[in-house]
């Protein structure tokens, strides 16, 4: 009897630990991102596009990165959403009755939302030099899109699942089609969801380095157009840690601030907003 | 006049509807065709058995052996989860049975954010923080030299991102245990550990099988912070503090050269088709398992 309570207590024991564990190992890597990146985050970070010399340590900042970050997730977030609201409406409005389709639906969602994000890059590569588009904005934006796509599907699915059948029904009654029900019920019920996934979607398109490394390319420039070459805050991480220059490297670590920044900002409004959403839900 | 347009609204929202379906089911095929396309040319050269099994990488004289980043990406892999899965369990096992509903409202968000911190910034702290664990501290106490820069490192930091993935998928699979077998257990003078090791570890097993099983496929890809920390050498590794250079680290890294040489380029092709079908198979096992595991309830 006594060696059950002391494998209870040991285990219990294990388990806070490994719990607190989590939220400790949050902080660190937090606080550590910070501590390395504060010194050397400056207005001139924030403000400007490289100058000559900067990979040498001179003068410039990472307007580039970050500019190019924001089209390129928010060009594929866009192109994405045209996919995928259609698509989870459908799963749950026009195919609400087929279970065999919505199911076989989900599988492929799972399964595209499994391939590894270098494996989109290398597709999306194939696909580029398949129709002569050279490494742009433009083939980082859909080879993103691509990759987002069951990230947003599966968010925007788990929010209209809930939305009862029975206001469904109320509004086929009236005399509504499919499409009625679906972009003006469903949407709306569904709208702080909907910007939740979009979220989401957006925070994992800003920060995957994989996707963007063979088709957007890298450039000082801020892009003017989608077929010019583009600079990412990750892909600026990445090369900037590389180099053997201690200024370079802490302008990587001031990336990687801007860029913890702008997901832990993403995630605060998702959970706003989620919460919101649970308050005003009809059930 | 309205109805007419009503009626055109609905036939395009249908045909867009249609797009979108058929978008999706097509996608992994054309994943799928592209890749094995663009590696033909390096399967029938080389032959598949001595692609997969040779260890002789010289891309200029056309030898692509992808012996040793296949070795590397299966240790890093199996180290990640290894290192995982006793935080995964107990985690997710405290806060199904034990925490309080205020423990998991701030446990939550935690997991989120930890899901939702991009790999490169996990590859960051990887460099700052483990790197020089491993260099300073673990490999003189086992008596070996190492830069840090290690097949360990990569496994620690993927063990790392693995949590927050396994760890949500733990915590679904240990909620679908009816609550009354539980109880049942309970009520027979079973203690909670008892009926937890007994019943829901139990009940539970293919679920926990198939989340680790989501997990592996999960680290099998992942790229970015794992070649930032593992030091990207070729060789077969012949300890845990050796350097590694898995697949996708080979991928990511050669993405520039591989234009000039089409042997090369069909090579990495073949690399991205390996994790492609590695994932998908890994995947459906997974998945297969967990309709199981429903259907059976």
């Amino acid at each position: 009897m006594k060696i059950k309570k002391l494998e209870e207590r040991f285990f219990y024991l294990l388990m806070i630990l490994s719990t607190s564990f989590l939220a400790i190992l949050l902080l660190f890597i937090v606080s550590i991102i910070i501590y390395k990146g504060l010194p050397s985050l400056s207005w001139e970070m924030l403000s400007q596009t490289p100058k000559g010399g900067y990979y040498l340590g001179r003068e410039g900042g990472l307007l580039n990165a970050i500019v190019g970050s924001a089209y390129l997730a928010s060009g594929a977030v866009i192109l994405a959403l045209s996919v995928s609201l259609p698509l989870s409406l459908a799963m749950n409005v026009h195919l609400r009755n087929n279970k065999r389709i919505i199911n076989s639906i989900r599988l492929i969602l799972d399964l595209l939302w499994g391939i590894p994000s270098v494996v989109y890059g290398a597709f999306g590569f194939t696909i580029m030099i398949y129709l002569g588009i050279k490494a742009s904005l433009l083939a980082g934006i859909i080879t993103v899109s691509v990759f987002i796509l069951p990230i947003m599907v599966r968010a925007m699915d788990e929010v209209m699942k809930n939305v009862p059948f029975t206001l469904l029904e109320s509004a086929f009654s009236l005399g509504s089609t499919k499409r009625e029900v679906a972009f003006k019920v469903v949407t709306r019920q569904c709208f702080p969801g909907i910007i939740t996934a979009v979220l989401l979607a957006f925070g994992r398109g800003i920060g995957d380095v994989a996707a963007v490394l063979f088709t957007t390319g890298y450039t000082d420039n801020i892009p003017t157009s989608l077929m010019d070459q583009t600079a990412t805050l990750p892909l600026a991480v990445f090369f900037q840690l590389g180099s053997p220059i201690p200024e370079v490297q802490n302008r990587a670590y001031a990336a990687a601030l801007i860029l913890t920044i702008i997901i832990l900002t993403i995630s605060v409004v998702t959970r706003f907003l989620s919460r919101k959403y649970h308050k005003t839900r009809i059930n | 006049m309205y109805v007419t347009l009503r009626k055109i609204k609905d036939r395009f929202s249908n045909a867009w509807i249609s797009a979108a379906q058929f978008f999706v089911f097509a996608l992994p095929v054309a994943i799928f065709i592209s890749l094995f396309y663009k590696s033909f040319l390096v399967m029938q050269t080389s032959g598949i058995g001595d692609l997969l099994f040779s260890s002789v990488w010289r891309p200029m004289a056309g030898q692509f052996g992808f012996y040793p980043f296949i070795i590397s990406s299966l240790w890093i892999t199996f180290l990640g989860l290894v290192i995982t899965a006793p935080v995964c369990l107990l985690s997710a096992i405290y806060l199904t049975y034990y925490g309080s509903n205020k423990l998991s409202g701030i446990m939550q968000p935690v997991i989120d954010i930890l899901a939702g911190i991009p790999s490169v910034i996990y590859g960051v702290w990887g460099v700052l923080i483990i790197v020089p664990f491993t260099g300073r501290y673990l490999a003189p106490l086992f008596g070996y030299e190492s830069t840090g820069f290690s097949i360990l490192a990569g496994g620690i930091v993927l063990a790392i991102m693995l949590i927050p993935f396994i760890l949500n998928i733990l915590i679904e699979v240990f909620r679908t245990v009816p609550a009354e077998q539980f109880e049942a257990s309970l009520s027979l003078g079973a203690t909670k550990w008892d009926s937890i090791k007994n019943v829901v570890i139990r009940r539970s097993f293919p679920g926990i099988v198939s989340a680790f099983g989501l997990g592996l496929s999960r680290a099998f890809g992942e790229t970015i912070a794992v070649l930032m920390v593992v030091g990207n050498v070729v060789g077969i590794p012949e300890n845990l503090f050796d350097p590694g250079y898995p697949l996708p680290a080979l991928i990511a890294n050669n993405y520039g050269e591989m234009l000039s040489i089409p042997m090369f380029d069909s090579a990495l092709m073949f690399a991205a088709l390996i994790l492609f079908v590695v994932v998908v198979i890994f995947n459906m096992l997974s998945r297969g398992l967990i309709i199981y595991l429903e259907k059976r309830q």
